[in-house]
């Protein structure tokens, strides 16, 4: 029944935030563990985008002389240099590019697909539901590195295959959420009143279901970001992730961990920063989710 | 002094996100022996959390203080064990939802049986047949039958009867009803409501009836107390408050009430407004924002109760000039 | 008659259900059972009866929120009984709906102007934002909520003020009926009065037919013209208000009203009763014959094989019981 499936921007158009929104934001920015990751967390980012500006090395030059060179301020590595002799710092501004935008482009894709999908299976229930919800069971069958090794094989290692992995796997999760959170709300009262006010079930859909299920939804994002970070260095760690000379942190941590009695600051500075960014986005997580809590209202 | 409860002062008052909030205020009252006494008011004004004090069960959020004399003994901050023996045999209180009340997973007999063991020390077989008599006594059909079973499997009426046989198993001094109808349907309410008349006539346990339906009060209650944003307004016999009343709020609510023997057509006198925040009173009168009558000196002064009798006051400035 | 707004001719609402147990039986609830009434243009029916007695599912019956298993509803004369969602919204602009819990039925995402404004984007689309911000405010004013508030958001305001928001979106669009489904039983005594107002004051400026669910006989006697009593399913009386509540011909009628406390001690103290025994039976095993006839106090061998009809007694009355003679004008 469901006739036309309306741009993501309409979506966007529903999550903005009017007072009850930023209500919320008002509550979050009282929330200091939450303020103070969203700080760690844009500085990171603004470091990872101005990386080539902030260092004099270039992330691919091999510097012959400094092989496994420890952190050393008087020649800029400020991190010390990698068992190719490449600038650590650098090198991980770069993989910290990857990994966020891994992070947050495979958050986005399985957040659309997901909140539609659930949203959709969940309003229309019966058997249009039963059969959505069998597709995801069977999907979630299916081992993951099994199908990442299937897409390398199929299209060679593209980073953007990464993305869409990651993102085909996720939004399984995301869907059956948003699927429960509409069966709860689907009988309330005021989805009712919708429907005899004359508003199509796509409205329905779009007005009612999804800003109400975007609650638990976007706490859930939150840690979707952290969690396809760590399965995209996983993939790199084996070997199937990103192509040198571009890198991840998974990646570096990979070698990292390898070479971890020799050269220390190879595995602490990547993990620190991996680590760093896990603990912000929980607690944004956290914040978020009293700050959408409608008992605080 | 034959004054069974007598309760001075009570002040219940809640910590919340927003601050402290003063759910009740200055409540002040007395219950005879045998008496049954109404308490009306609003969603809201305090009516269930006095009581909720009186019998030490208030949120965790909640701090009450003043004097509660239970024969003579104060109750108020009664050690729980204490209050346990008390709570049960001499007074019991029977909720608005039978349900929560009743533990889904035992059996009536179970916890009917429970309550006459612990208080009373009967044996099993005495505690059941007492169980069997009190199900009898409030009208449950067919109670030999009925009283192994779990709560789900009995109705709404039928949960609210083995409730109130629950609370006078123990034939208590004091039986507190918060409500005991408003979940039922008319009918059924009426049987309720007869099975309580017929108690009141067969014992002496006072009763107090917390509704905020002046019908059932019409017809059950010796005693009201009219209450209002967490004070009382107003206390009189049945027939002062029904056919005297003093306080503007008590008339309005009185004139608001649409009555099946209503002869008049159009328009409901209304009490404007809606009931003040409890946050945000404003210094004076509670009632100040609604109230037909008011005059400047409500506004700066609170109304203290003033005492017009042995069982009669009123909080209004009304009658006193400006 | 031109003036009737909405018939309805035997209208069934069945509900499968399965028995208890595994693979329990199937059955059917049967929630309502050949209801059949007429609401005319401007006058409001009330329905009264206890819980489950099927008020509820009326009132999404006759909007087709859930579609009927059998009979007619004629609204403006053409049949509206089981129409697809897409037929059936245009006619949802004169057929509106108030529903019980005052705080449920509103979106809480959403700002009451958004709320009451919804059915003006739903069927005048090419309304500009301040134009229907404009008629939303309007409205606002006239259920009693100050405009200003526009802005906020439902759970900003108490329940009395919710009813209103409920009512105004309601009325939004002009209907000719709106049906009441227990709209003030969430609210407390001074506020039910006020909303009670507010609903017979729209009555007359507008010219409104209502349906006016309610538990509450005191109530349905104040606004309605007419009154319907329903038990498990089925019309038990109908009839114009002051026939009905004076003298009330089926025994449940009676046993109805005079379970309704009056505020009034003297009065109250000194009524004869009719207590009725026993609880509602359930729906799902209804008794043969007349369906009250395990609490009525007249029962007999005949309404145990017989299902009394739907019989006029009267003009404007009709009485579904065999010996509703007997308790005519004592
Ligand atoms: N645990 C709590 N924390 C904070 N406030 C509370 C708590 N319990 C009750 N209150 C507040 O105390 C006030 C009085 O509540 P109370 O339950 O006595 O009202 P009531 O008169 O019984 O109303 P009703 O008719 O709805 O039962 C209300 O404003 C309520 O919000
Ligand atoms: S004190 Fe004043 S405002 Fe309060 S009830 Fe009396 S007259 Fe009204
Ligand atoms: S038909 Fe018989 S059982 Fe039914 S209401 Fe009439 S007298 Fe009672
Ligand atoms: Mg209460």
């Amino acid at each position: 029944m469901i006739r036309s499936s309306p741009p993501a921007v309409e979506l966007q158009h529903d999550i903005k935030g009017r007072s009850l929104w930023q209500d919320a934001v008002r509550r979050l920015a009282r929330n200091r563990a939450a303020v103070a990751s969203m700080i760690v967390l844009a500085v990171i980012a603004l470091l990872a985008v101005f990386a080539p500006m902030l260092s004099p090395h270039p992330y691919d030059e091999i510097y012959w002389d400094r092989i496994q060179m420890p952190p050393d301020f008087a020649n800029g590595h400020w991190f010390g240099t990698d068992s190719n002799g490449r600038d650590l710092f650098v090198r991980t501004l770069y993989g910290a590019r990857v990994s966020l935008m891994v992070g947050v482009l495979a958050t986005a894709v399985s957040l659309v697909i997901g909140v539609i999908y659930g949203a959709v299976a969940g309003f229309v229930g019966g058997r249009v539901d039963d059969i959505m919800m069998r597709l995801v069971d069977i999907l979630y069958a299916l081992p993951f590195m099994f199908f990442v090794i299937l897409l390398m094989v199929m299209f060679g290692r593209n980073i953007f295959l990464i993305f869409v992995a990651l993102g085909a796997v996720e939004w399984l999760t995301m869907a059956r959420i948003v699927r429960g959170q509409t069966l709860s709300i689907k009988h309330r009262p005021f989805i009712e009143a919708a429907h005899a006010c004359g508003v199509t079930r796509t409205g329905i859909i779009f007005r009612h279901i999804i800003p109400n299920v975007l609650g638990p939804v976007i706490v859930y994002v939150t840690l979707t970001v952290p969690q396809v970070i760590m399965t995209e260095s996983f993939i790199s760690f084996l070997g199937l992730g990103v192509q040198e000379p571009l890198t991840s942190w998974g990646v570096l941590i990979a070698e990292g961990a390898r070479l971890m009695e020799a050269a220390p600051w190879l595995l602490v500075f990547p993990a620190t920063l991996l680590a760093l960014t896990l603990f912000a986005f929980n607690f944004i997580g956290d914040g978020l989710r009293d700050a959408l809590d409608p008992k605080d209202r | 002094m034959d004054e069974l409860l007598s309760v001075a002062d009570l002040e219940t008052r809640f910590r919340t996100p927003e601050g402290e909030v003063a759910a009740v205020a200055g409540v002040s009252f007395a219950i005879d022996p045998g008496e049954s006494l109404g308490v009306v008011g609003e969603s809201g004004s305090g009516k269930s959390q006095v009581f909720l004090s009186i019998m030490g069960l208030l949120a965790k959020n909640g701090r009450c203080s003043g004097q509660v004399r239970f024969r003579g003994e104060d109750i108020l901050g009664l050690p729980a064990a204490r209050l346990n023996a008390l709570r049960g045999s001499r007074m019991s209180m029977i909720f608005q939802d039978p349900m929560t009340s009743l533990n889904p997973y035992l059996t009536v007999s179970r916890q009917l049986t429970e309550v006459v063991v612990e208080h009373l020390g009967l044996s099993r077989d005495q505690a059941r047949a007492r169980a069997l008599e009190a199900l009898e006594r409030v009208g449950l059909p067919d109670p030999a039958a009925r009283i192994d079973l779990y709560p789900h499997a009995f109705s709404g009426g039928m949960r609210q009867r083995v409730m109130i046989a629950m609370a006078i198993l123990c034939q208590p001094e004091l039986l507190i009803a918060d409500e005991p109808t408003t979940a039922l349907d008319v009918t059924i309410q009426a049987q309720i409501l007869d099975l309580m008349r017929v108690l009141k006539r067969e014992s002496n346990t006072a009763t107090v009836i917390i509704t905020h339906d002046l019908g059932v009060v019409a017809g059950l209650c010796d005693q009201v107390m009219v209450m209002y944003a967490g004070r009382l307004v107003e206390t009189g016999s049945v027939r002062e408050i029904f056919y005297q009343p003093r306080h503007p709020y008590t008339r309005g609510l009185l004139r608001a009430m649409p009555r099946l023997d209503d002869i008049q057509d159009g328009l409901l006198d209304t009490i404007p407004g809606q009931p003040p925040n409890l946050q945000a009173l404003p210094p004076g009168c509670a009632y100040q924002e609604r109230c037909p009558q008011v005059y400047p000196r409500c506004r700066s002064e609170r109304p203290e109760l003033r005492i017009l009798g042995p069982r009669r006051g009123v909080a209004c400035h009304l009658e006193l000039g400006p | 008659m031109s003036d009737i707004l909405l018939a309805v001719r035997d209208l069934k609402v069945h509900f499968p259900v399965r028995s208890a147990g595994w693979r329990g039986a199937h059955c059917h609830l049967k929630a309502l059972d050949g209801v059949s009434f007429d609401v005319r243009a401007g006058e409001s029916l009330g329905v009264v009866g206890e819980s489950g007695c099927g008020k509820s599912t009326l009132a999404r019956a006759l909007l087709q929120l859930i579609p009927p298993t059998a009979g007619q509803v004629l609204w403006l004369g053409e049949d509206i009984a089981g129409l697809g969602d897409r037929a059936m919204r245009p006619r949802r602009r004169g057929l509106q709906i108030v529903f019980q819990d005052p705080l449920a039925s509103l979106d809480p995402r959403m700002t009451v102007g958004d709320i009451i404004g919804e059915p003006l984007r739903v069927f005048q689309p090419e309304l500009k934002p301040d134009q229907i911000r404009h008629r939303v405010e309007t409205l606002m004013g006239t259920v009693g909520l100050l405009p200003h508030m526009i802005n906020r958001y439902p759970h900003e305001f108490s329940g009395g003020q919710c009813q209103r928001i409920g009512i105004a979106r309601a009325i939004v669009l002009q209907p000719k009926l709106v049906v009441c489904d227990e709209p003030v039983s969430a609210l407390d005594v001074s506020i039910q009065a006020q909303i009670i107002n507010l609903l017979m004051a729209l009555q007359r400026q507008m010219g409104l037919a209502l349906i006016f669910i309610s538990h509450d006989l005191s109530i349905v006697r104040h606004l309605s013209h007419r009154v319907m009593v329903l038990y498990l399913g089925r019309v038990m009386e109908l009839g114009h208000r002051d026939g009905l509540y004076r003298n009330p011909l089926h025994p449940y009628t009676r046993a109805l009203l005079s379970a309704v406390p009056i505020p009034d001690p003297d009065l109250e103290r000194a009524r004869q009763r009719v207590t009725l025994t026993g609880d509602l039976p359930s729906p799902l095993a209804p008794p043969t014959g007349c369906v009250f006839r395990t609490r009525c106090p007249m029962a007999d061998r005949r309404c145990e094989e017989h299902t009394p009809l739907l019989e006029p007694a009267g003009p404007g009355r009709q009485v579904a019981c065999h010996h509703w003679r007997r308790n005519a004008d004592t």
